[in-house]
């Protein structure tokens, strides 16, 4: 019975076999060998020189000492991170209740102008930031002929482009699970709450918003964990100085010939993420059962 | 003393329907009453109950509670709570943390809610539940839940909407009397709505009875049955005969009417009928007895355990149903005459 219960999941699970977990044990596999001298990697000699390198550098007679240029970049990544996450919540709540309150119609249209975005490449979006961000660009114009500000508004380039490129990016990936989770909310109940005496603040926080946890829990991973990894954002608006993870671990493939530090980083935000999500996990599964 | 609540002429037409869902209906309910909302779906009844919970507004007209307008007051500031249809509990809400809700929100202090919580749960019999998910309970024990929630708040008047209906019919009957049992222990004015008029019957102190947006008749369960006030409430509660006939002679009250194929029936309120109008003679099946001269055919009996069904055909073509006591007769053998009676005073006339 049980293995013919698991048979119409066979092609799925080779799939997965072959495209996930075999590239990931490659990687981990790279991420120990030692680099080759002119890029690429050796393919039998082994050494943690990688995953030092995250940490520590090596002075000029040989001696290891702290290196914190990429942890400042971990660092920063988290951070961007959890700053996009905030800031998508924030807009992604209020948006998925107004929808709800709208007649099905409206929301639906709503919807749908929610999803545009996706039709065009996010490449080609986040040059559009450029072009509206830069210095003598329109919003630059705008700010100044209103005496907002008075010269280049300097934004272009800086942590903060990124953090709005990564908003502007990901906040329908926050709007869409708890417009869902929002939408499956029983009217009823909220009626019921208002019957019993709440407030509109109270229906909010007490029957709403827990009841919508699943979707906002949802759309905070949605956002958090590719955000953390985001390399099109940083890439065009960040500038050298707000290098992301992402970035970083481009590079390595790239220019800087590095891959066996390339896999490790990218090894190691894999088991930072994994971690966050079987903390949430567990958490929510006693949130459940409490 | 004044009513709990008072409807004054109110009128409500949703957006895009051609009836008003109420036309114009005034009533009161009194205090501490069982006051029961009974009519067929779209009635008008659920309307009704939502503009006294604050869920709609009327378009005209007034609604009092304790002779105060609730009118644009929302439904949190009105002393008043539901029990719903679905029961609505908060599925992520232990029992008590439910039954405590109301409480919490009317600002009570922690040791009074605890308290009136575990008032409730003795009050519903919903001991060894309160830590339990409401979808851990079955449909009976969460139909107390959603009673002990809304009473918990202390409300001036409860409103229930059609709360049992999602129950079997075993349940159904129990909870009909723990409902009642409640009202009369709390003291707090119950409006139930329902379209069972056995629930009705069985429970209310008064009933209204509602049909297209409009009040038929407002009273006891024994006004409503024995004496309905037209022909709508006549079928709606309980099992009626309706027989077309002519009004031919007046006694004083009484009057004597022809039916079509030469029968005739005293009814003994007939003191509005000219001779000659034409009218609906009503009597239910039990007050048909054997033995008279409203002659009809037999046409088949049904079996109902202490009584028996029987149908027969009068000379206008329409049935006579008659309920008699099953316990030893055996009715009529099929095709034959059979001549019944019916007492003139469990005649109703009405006109048309």
């Amino acid at each position: 019975m049980r293995r013919r219960g698991l048979a119409p999941a066979a092609p799925a699970a080779l799939f997965l076999l072959a495209f996930m977990v075999g590239p990931l044990l490659l990687m981990l596999y790279v991420s120990t060998l030692e680099r080759g001298a002119f890029g690429g990697v050796v393919w039998d000699a082994h050494s943690l020189a990688a995953y030092e390198k995250l940490v520590f550098e090596r002075d000029l007679v040989g001696r290891l000492a702290l290196n914190p240029d990429y942890l400042a970049i971990f660092a920063r990544s988290f951070q961007l991170a959890a700053i996009t996450t905030t800031v998508t919540l924030a807009i992604g709540i209020p948006t998925a209740l107004y929808m709800t309150m709208l007649p099905p119609r409206r929301a639906a249209q709503l919807l749908f102008l929610i999803t545009v975005p996706f039709w065009t490449n996010l490449l080609v979006r986040n040059f559009a930031w450029i072009l509206l961000l830069r210095n003598g660009g329109p919003i630059d114009g705008m700010l100044n002929r209103l005496g907002l500000v008075s010269g280049p508004i300097d934004i272009l380039y800086t942590p903060f482009a990124t953090g709005i490129g990564l908003v502007y990016s990901f906040l329908p990936y926050m709007i869409l699970p708890i417009f869902v989770a929002m939408e499956r909310i029983d009217r009823r109940l909220i009626e019921a709450a208002f019957d019993l005496g709440a407030n509109r603040l109270r229906v909010l926080t007490r029957v709403v918003m827990p009841l919508a946890m699943p979707g906002i829990v949802a759309g905070g991973v949605l956002v958090f964990v590719p955000c953390l990894g985001a390399y099109v954002s940083p890439e065009l608006l960040g500038g050298a100085k707000s290098m992301m993870i992402g970035n970083l671990i481009q590079a390595q493939f790239g220019a800087s010939r590095n891959w066996p530090f390339g896999a490790a980083l990218a090894m190691v935000l894999l088991v930072i993420l994994l971690m966050g999500l079987g903390l949430l996990a567990l958490a929510g599964r006693r949130r459940k059962s409490a | 003393m004044t009513d709990a609540i008072t409807i004054a002429a109110v009128r409500k037409q949703f957006e895009g329907s051609a009836h008003p869902a109420l036309g114009g209906v005034s009533f009161a309910i009194r205090r501490n009453e069982f006051f029961t909302l009974l009519g067929p779906s779209g009635c008008g009844k659920t309307t009704l109950l939502r503009m006294i919970a604050g869920f709609e507004e009327p378009d005209e007209g007034d609604i009092l509670l304790d002779g105060r307008s609730v009118l644009g007051l929302n439904p949190n500031r009105r002393p008043v709570n539901t029990v719903f249809q679905s029961y609505a509990l908060f599925p992520h809400m232990t029992v008590a943390e439910n039954i405590a809700f109301g409480p919490e929100m009317l600002g009570l202090k922690r040791a009074e809610i605890r308290e009136r919580v575990a008032r409730m749960v003795a009050l519903l019999r919903l001991d060894g539940m309160a830590d339990r998910k409401p979808r851990e309970l079955s449909g009976g024990q969460q139909q107390r839940v959603a009673l002990g929630r809304a009473l918990a708040a202390a409300p001036k008047v409860l409103l229930l909407d059609e709360p049992l209906s999602a129950l079997d019919l075993k349940l159904r009957k129990e909870m009909q009397i723990e409902l009642k049992r409640l009202q009369q222990e709390t003291g707090i004015t119950f409006v139930f709505v329902t379209h069972d008029q056995e629930e009705a019957l069985t429970m209310s102190d008064r009933i209204a009875v509602m049909a297209r947006g409009e009040v038929m008749q407002i009273g006891a369960p024994v006004d409503i049955y024995e004496y309905p006030a037209n022909r709508f409430v006549a079928e709606f509660i309980g099992d009626t005969n309706l027989v077309a006939a002519t009004c031919i002679a007046r006694d004083g009250a009484a009057g004597r009417f022809a039916l079509a194929g030469g029968a005739e029936i005293v009814a003994g309120d007939a003191a509005a009928v000219a001779p000659g109008t034409e009218v609906t003679l009503a009597f239910r099946p039990e007050r048909v007895t054997l033995g008279g001269s409203l002659t009809a055919v037999m046409r088949h009996a049904v079996y109902l355990g202490t009584d028996a069904l029987l149908h027969a055909g009068l000379p206008d073509g329409s049935v006579l149903r008659a309920r008699l006591r099953a316990g030893g007769v055996s009715p009529p053998a099929e095709g034959t005459a059979v001549g019944f009676g019916v007492a003139p005073d469990a005649v109703r006339v009405f006109t048309p």
